[in-house]
């Protein structure tokens, strides 16, 4: 990988939330990635920030650009997903209502991502974390 | 149609991103739930929404919608403004509920950004 930007994003911090996948998209149009590529990017990466601070105790996004792909690894530290399977389902979700008065928390993040992305892998455990690697071809 | 249209079909107020007036929109998307804008809604089109909070600007943003249209008279605040003003966001408030809305543009040939 040619390229490395490492974004914090913190439980909660629903003011600047969006702030991370908003550079992410800048970053991408500045290197000349196509505007398809850096809609699904945004998108995915725009949905795991929301993830990250509506689900987690805190984490990071990593972008990582290549010649021929560009990465998006999301690493948290907690609280882990007991159910995957479950979480991948469309429509479902343990968000509040203060999340979802936000207009998010209708359980299509994570399948969203998947859609997104040309490669799309979650791993998880409870009491340690979750991570996610998400790889797009340029 | 031309956006400036969609503001005169509308009666709606501009409150940053005049110079898109100009261009044409062909689709629009209208939903308070912004998970399904980022999944359903295609880019470049027009975004219909009662919901009014800085993650309806971000996700106009990153699904490449940059015309987004508050219904029910719904105001989004100045640091809001601001932010669309900074990220050369279309922002317009209309006092027709979301479903006129939505009747209105596709009666006059708007149609519908569902991405299939």
């Amino acid at each position: 990988m040619s390229y490395e930007l490492v974004f914090e994003v913190a439980r909660g911090d629903f003011d600047t939330a969006g702030e991370a996948s908003r550079k992410i998209k800048r970053t991408l149009q500045q290197l000349g990635v196509s505007n398809k590529v850096i809609r699904k990017v945004s998108i995915a990466g725009y949905e795991s920030e929301m993830n990250l601070a509506i689900h987690s105790d805190g984490g990071k996004i990593t972008l990582e650009v290549g010649e021929e792909e560009l990465m998006l690894t999301i690493e948290d530290i907690g609280p882990g997903i007991a159910n995957i399977d479950l979480a991948m389902t469309a429509g479902w979700s343990t968000a509040g209502d203060e999340v979802r008065q936000m207009g998010f928390g209708a359980g299509m993040g994570l399948p969203n991502m998947k859609n997104n992305a040309d490669n799309f892998a979650i791993s998880s455990k409870i009491g340690e974390g979750t991570k996610i690697i998400m790889k797009f071809l340029v | 149609m031309k956006l400036s249209l969609v503001r005169d079909l509308l009666d709606a107020v501009v409150l940053s991103g005049e110079s898109h007036l100009e261009e044409e929109v062909h689709s629009g998307f209208g939903c308070d739930l912004m998970s399904d804008v980022l999944c359903f809604a295609k880019e470049d089109a027009i975004l219909l929404t009662g919901l009014v909070n800085k993650q309806v600007l971000n996700t106009a943003d990153m699904a490449n919608m940059n015309s987004i249209i508050f219904v029910r008279d719904k105001m989004p605040s100045q640091e809001m403004i601001e932010m669309a003003k900074e990220r050369n966001l279309l922002v317009m408030s209309t006092k027709y509920i979301l479903f006129e809305c939505c009747g209105i543009l596709y009666k006059n040939g708007l149609k519908g950004a569902h991405l299939r």
